[in-house]
């Protein structure tokens, strides 16, 4: 009987053991190296007064932090972050419901128009928002010529000048970065409710609103919240809209965390302060993801 | 006047004709059932007297008033749908309030209603449970009360028994009788399932190619089929169809019977050459052909009461009564008059 059932020849690559090892790896290398190791260095430094000037590290306990917690320009910043990410994803919610319905209605040119929709997010985003920064341009602004001539305005509007103004044209240009990835994910899960509940929902002799406020948004809530996760985790992570079109300016008034750490950390070579003030989004973020993902599941009807 | 009319329907999705000129007349209170194949184009012409789909060509009627423009909400009609469509984040009772709520009906007259339908369909005590924690026939109770809380003029049903198991299907097609029996109203009833096409139906629709191919009662289409179509899609097993020079000739298995069984009247004798016996318990499947004819696989099903012994690989002598022949002509299968015929 066990004549046969002998030495037949084991290779390494017979052992799931190894295997998994190995064909996991460069995953772990991948993220350890550019994830892990920045990360364990950012907690370091924000407990140390190292700058590019003086980069020994010297542990200085919390000082760094209390420091950046005294900032002005951090509390504005921190203000400005919440508002940032909230003001603009409120936008990004409405018109992603609202392209996601239109763009699942069958019209002619159909696939011409989700082209054009999913645009802004496959352009690099600096290359498209350096275009925004000529389309808001002081003196060139071919939005204020159209008002100008129009007679709306006599003077030029200063998009990126006056403080408020600046502010509500970095979050619209947010929402247009943004508002694409959005629609798509509302739509594919619009696309996912069966054609059968949207009959049903018609021969029941429900109008528009009740269909998109009674059924379509409740059934979406879940693919909502994702887009929103994904949404406010840009707005807060993601800091090229704010950099190329304000700087963080004027007087601060678009001064993000995600900004300010570049500013003070890279531009103004204070290491410790710049990992510090890049560390207080990590709890919100941390949070925020655990608290939509629960709402996710526990919104899962289907 | 008919509650429901149609009149030279027709729909094209591109090229494809799905309906081709299909025209019904139902009265008050009848159970029509549109039967065909898949791809016949039974779906869609309910979903135009639904207004889901708007026609190409030709009218709808809903007691006696053109309906062909209006959106659904605005016709009286109820349709269960096949996967029943109930609403995944509603309760039961607030699934059956949705179409009052959208009519505008209100407070304790909704509250009212849902009781009622939901009484009609024994699903009272499931009002506060959700979809998902409902069995199938359970969602489909739901889905009938949905549809008839509103108490609609006609009422549509997209073959809303084929998600269910043989044995709930058949008391979910008694209780659904017993329903349209009881409140009397016109439905009309898509399905693929020639049984229950013929045991529901007060009439029968046989549809192919978007066509209807013939209309009548269960008797009519099952005894007269209007073609070889009609005579082959209906009756399990189908209608024997054999090449008989200038003609087909049809007659059914169960009046295919060995000589002497049955007496008197004028019978046509065939040679029975049976390859193979079935015993089913009630009844015995025969298999063979008729020598000839060897290229047309014929069937004869004899019920447990005829005990003739029979033997298979043997040629046996046959007869059918001569009034249960059907002939159709060769070209178009059309149903033409009865021909003499030498066995």
């Amino acid at each position: 009987m066990t004549t046969q059932t002998a030495k037949k020849p084991r290779y390494l690559a017979d052992s799931p053991r190894f295997l998994a090892g190995l064909f996991m790896s460069p995953t772990i290398i991948y993220i350890v190296a550019l994830v892990g190791f920045p990360f364990a260095l950012a907690i370091i430094y924000a407990f140390t007064d190292i700058t590019t000037g003086d980069p020994s590290l010297e542990f200085v306990g919390l000082d760094t932090i209390k420091a950046v917690w005294n900032d002005t320009v951090f509390r504005r910043a921190l203000g400005n972050t919440f508002w940032f990410a909230v003001i603009s994803n409120l936008f990004v919610v409405i018109l992603a419901t609202g392209l996601a319905e239109l763009l699942t209605r069958d019209f002619k040119g159909k696939w011409f128009v989700r082209f054009l929709v999913l645009l802004p997010w496959v352009a690099p985003v600096s290359l498209a928002t350096l275009t925004w920064l000529w389309t808001l341009d002081s003196v060139f602004s071919p939005i204020d010529w159209l008002l100008r001539q129009v007679g709306l305005i006599d003077q030029n509007m200063y998009w990126l000048g006056r403080p408020s103004l600046a502010f509500i044209s970095v979050v619209a240009v947010q929402v247009w970065r943004i508002a694409p990835l959005a629609a798509v994910i509302v739509m594919a899960g619009m696309m996912a409710i069966p054609k059968d509940v949207h009959d049903a929902v018609e021969v029941d002799g429900a109008g528009p609103w009740r269909r998109l406020f009674e059924i379509n948004i409740p059934l979406l809530a879940p693919i909502i919240a994702v887009a929103v996760l994904f949404g406010v985790i840009l707005s807060m992570a993601d800091m090229s809209v704010i950099y190329v079109l304000t700087r963080g300016g004027p007087t601060h008034r678009t001064q993000v965390l995600s900004t300010w750490a570049y500013f003070k950390g890279i531009e103004g070579g204070a290491l410790g302060q710049g990992a510090a003030v890049a560390l207080f989004l990590f709890p919100v973020l941390v949070g925020l993801t655990a608290v939509i993902l629960r709402l996710a599941r526990r919104r899962e009807v289907l | 006047m008919a509650l429901l009319e149609v009149r030279g329907l027709r729909k094209e999705f591109g090229d494809v004709v799905a309906v081709d000129g299909v025209d019904i007349k139902s009265e008050e209170g009848e159970f029509l059932v549109l039967l065909g194949p898949s791809g016949c184009g039974k779906t869609t012409l309910l979903r135009m007297i639904a207004g889901l789909e708007h026609p190409t060509e030709g009218q709808i009627l809903l007691g006696g008033e053109d309906v062909t423009d209006l959106p659904p909400r605005a016709r009286q009609i109820a349709m269960v749908f096949q996967s029943y469509a109930l609403y995944p984040h509603m309760t039961v009772a607030r699934n059956i309030a949705f179409p009052l709520k959208a009519q505008g009906v209100d407070g304790p007259e909704r509250d009212e209603k849902v009781k009622w339908a939901a009484g009609l369909f024994g699903i009272e005590h499931l009002l506060h449970r959700r979809p998902r924690q409902l069995s199938g026939g359970e969602r489909q109770r739901v889905a009938l009360a949905r549809a008839i809380v509103r108490e609609p003029s006609v009422f549509l049903l997209d073959e809303p028994l084929s998600n269910l198991d043989a044995k709930l299907r058949a008391a979910a097609r008694d209780d659904l009788m017993g329903f349209q029996r009881r409140i009397g109203i016109t439905s009309v009833y898509v399905t693929h399932d020639q049984v229950e096409a013929m045991g529901m139906g007060d009439r029968i629709a046989v549809m192919r190619d978007g066509k209807i191919r013939q209309m009548g009662t269960p008797e009519e289409v099952y005894h007269h089929p209007a073609d070889t179509f009609v005579a082959q899609f209906i009756g399990s097993p189908p209608m024997n169809l054999l090449d008989w020079g200038d003609y087909i000739l049809g007659f059914r298995p169960e009046h295919f019977l060995p000589e002497g069984v049955q007496d008197g009247g004028d019978r046509v004798p065939f040679d029975f050459f049976v390859n193979r016996i079935e015993y089913l318990g009630s009844e015995r499947y025969l298999y063979g052909f008729i020598p000839g004819h060897e290229e047309t696989k014929v069937i004869a099903m004899l019920p447990a009461t005829v005990t003739v012994p029979l033997e298979e690989q043997r040629q046996h002598r046959f007869s059918v009564a001569s009034d249960q022949l059907r002939f159709f002509d060769k070209d178009g299968g059309q149903k033409i008059p009865p021909q003499t015929i030498q066995a």
